[in-house]
């Protein structure tokens, strides 16, 4: 295991080291995630991907503060989620984190202005960022922004649920299964509009998917399997976790 | 935005945010009736002794504002009273209730025609027989009776002999005798009106009436006895309301508890959503909380609107039976009853909401 705290956490996004998920259900113990480390730089574009029990969307909790991990370190922007409670957990999401999800999770009731200002509302923060317009016109929902979810297409939900994830200028965008209800010319241009975010602003992005093509966009793959990652961007498979 | 969200959430499902607040607005309006009716009767019941013209009032001396024994003082003191210096006129009043809320008395129309300076006919004229009846407008309207019609009550057939305008004694006024006999209380008296030769000297006959009478009867100035005809002054109506008060409180909590648990159930991805976003439990309860708020009021508004129009109705179809007037100073009261009653109703369904898993809640289908 190589639990190595980070000498400078600067250049490193997040930093995961040895971290290990154990879920316990009755009186049996499902071991999710088996010291897991991984590194992503600012900026980067990373897809990891893997079967369904592969142990991602438990690495996407965590990584976004909604499970706390059973062991190991945890990095984000500096910021060492192992230390932290459930209430600075919670606070973290709201400034730290974006997360975009398969089934937009916009909430209904509220127009896509209203859904984006939401999370501004939540976070306490009352001016929009700048440039946040150009985001805007970026995801081309410039002009849908006062329709109601069901008024609005998949792929314009998601749009609005990127642009959501995006306003507090969160410092990694997790995104899971981004495309994953969408038709393929939604899910082409939704991943093209992850990848041009990435390239424009700098955004950092971890996504999660199943799917190879989807994988594709990033700039790094991260491959995972039985709670465990195999294969990381370079084409190294970790001989240890096979 | 917060409120935004609430008001949408509301609006999102307005079949049952409607449907609740009607509940509350229905327990409102319930309780504004009660304490104006409860008002109105006291009141009433003040300006008709007012309007007797009486400057002290004797009555059966048990601590109680309303006789509830028809005939607890002997007639005899009548007559000690009418003996007593300064009494210019006394006259005894036997009061039986008659359709559960209004009540007849029986007196000696002359006797009391010269005390209270008479009756204002608007048909007929004075009862002169013993089965003769005098009724008031309001009742008269309300029935349609009028002078020479033939009235059931008290299980006694009376002739109308006449209509009068009304605001002094009963609605229905018969002559003492024939009442004391139908009521089995012959030889006895209600209250006794009392007039003095010098209305200055009121407070100190009170004073007198109550140490020659001590244990016996009790003296009240009319502005005392006015004062008395209020919820406050009557122990039993208080405790009444307060039970009626608590019922419909626990009945606003069960309403708005099933509609925010039902709400907290369909509403569990959104609640995920939020939490995903940094909403902390405080802001989710607080959520809850400002829509139970809002229930209550929306539900106050309309309580307000339905007492209005009950007033309306009752005035209408039984101006003569139910004197129930607006209480406007005791609508802030009904608001803080139906927001007690929301406020407990979401802090189960709140707290419920704000302990979910977010990532179950999102999971939820």
């Amino acid at each position: 295991m190589s639990s190595v705290p980070p000498a400078n956490p600067v250049p490193e996004i997040i930093e995961v080291y040895g971290l290990r998920k154990v879920y316990h259900t009755g009186d049996v113990d499902v071991e999710a995630l088996r010291s897991v480390d991984l590194s992503v730089k600012r900026g980067e574009f990373v897809a990891i991907v893997g079967p369904s029990g592969s142990g991602k969307s438990t690495l996407f909790n965590i990584l976004g503060g909604l499970a706390p991990p059973t062991a190991g370190e945890i990095w984000i922007d500096g910021i060492d989620l192992r230390q932290m409670t459930e209430s600075e957990r919670t606070e973290m999401r709201q400034r730290q984190v974006g997360f975009v999800f398969q089934k937009y999770n916009l909430l209904p009731t509220l127009t896509a202005r209203d859904n984006i200002l939401l999370a501004q509302a939540i976070a306490g923060i009352k001016t929009q960022p700048v440039g946040f317009d150009n985001v805007l016109k970026m995801l081309g929902i410039t002009n849908r922004m006062g329709h109601k979810p069901r008024a609005l297409s998949g792929g314009e939900q998601q749009r609005v649920a990127i642009a959501r994830a995006l306003v507090n200028q969160p410092a990694i965008l997790l995104a899971d299964e981004p495309t994953g209800n969408l038709d393929t010319a939604n899910s082409n241009a939704v991943l093209q509009l992850l990848r041009d975010l990435n390239r424009r602003t700098g955004q950092t992005i971890l996504m999660i998917t199943h799917n190879p093509e989807a994988a594709a966009f990033a700039d790094r793959i991260v491959y995972m399997r039985d709670g465990t990652i195999v294969q990381k961007g370079d084409g190294e498979i970790d001989g240890s976790a096979v | 935005m917060i409120n935004k969200l609430v008001i949408e959430n509301l609006k999102h499902r307005w079949v049952r945010t409607l449907g609740s607040a009607l509940i509350v607005g229905i327990l409102v309006a319930s309780i504004i009736t009660l304490i104006g009716l409860s008002r109105g009767m006291l009141e009433e019941s003040a300006e008709r002794a007012k309007g007797t013209g009486a400057d002290i009032v004797l009555r059966r001396d048990t601590g109680a504002t309303i006789a509830l024994q028809t005939g607890p003082i002997s007639e005899k003191f009548l007559a000690l009273v009418r003996k007593q210096p300064h009494v210019a006129q006394a006259v005894g009043v036997l009061t039986q209730s008659v359709e559960v809320i209004t009540s007849m008395n029986g007196v000696n129309i002359p006797e009391f025609e010269k005390l209270s300076g008479g009756f204002h006919y608007l048909e007929g004229g004075p009862p002169v027989g013993p089965d003769d009846l005098i009724i008031d407008q309001a009742y008269s309207r309300q029935k349609n009776l009028h002078p020479g019609d033939t009235v059931k009550l008290l299980n006694h057939d009376w002739h109308l002999a006449g209509v009068v305008e009304g605001g002094m004694l009963a609605r229905f006024v018969v002559r003492l005798d024939t009442l004391q006999k139908d009521t089995e209380n012959t030889g006895r008296l209600t209250l006794i009106y009392v007039k003095l030769d010098d209305p200055a000297r009121t407070d100190a006959e009170v004073a007198y009436f109550n140490k020659l009478f001590a244990g016996d009867l009790k003296a009240n100035s009319m502005a005392e006895l006015v004062s008395m005809f209020s919820i406050s002054s009557i122990p039993q109506l208080q405790v009444f309301i307060k039970v009626i008060t608590g019922m419909w409180v626990a009945v606003g909590f069960l309403v708005v508890f099933l509609s925010m648990y039902t709400a907290v159930i369909e509403r569990t991805r959104e609640i995920g959503i939020l939490k995903a976003l940094g909403a902390k439990p405080g802001l989710i309860v607080d959520l809850l909380m400002r829509e139970a708020v809002l229930l209550a009021l929306v539900g106050w508004v309309l309580g307000i609107g339905m007492a209005l129009v009950a007033r309306q109705v009752i005035v209408k179809v039984a101006p003569a039976s139910l004197n129930v007037i607006n209480v406007p100073d005791f609508w802030p009261w009904a608001a803080l009853i139906a927001l007690t009653g929301a406020l407990l109703g979401a802090i189960y369904p709140g707290i419920k909401a704000a302990r979910h898993d977010a990532i179950e809640a999102l999971s939820y289908e």
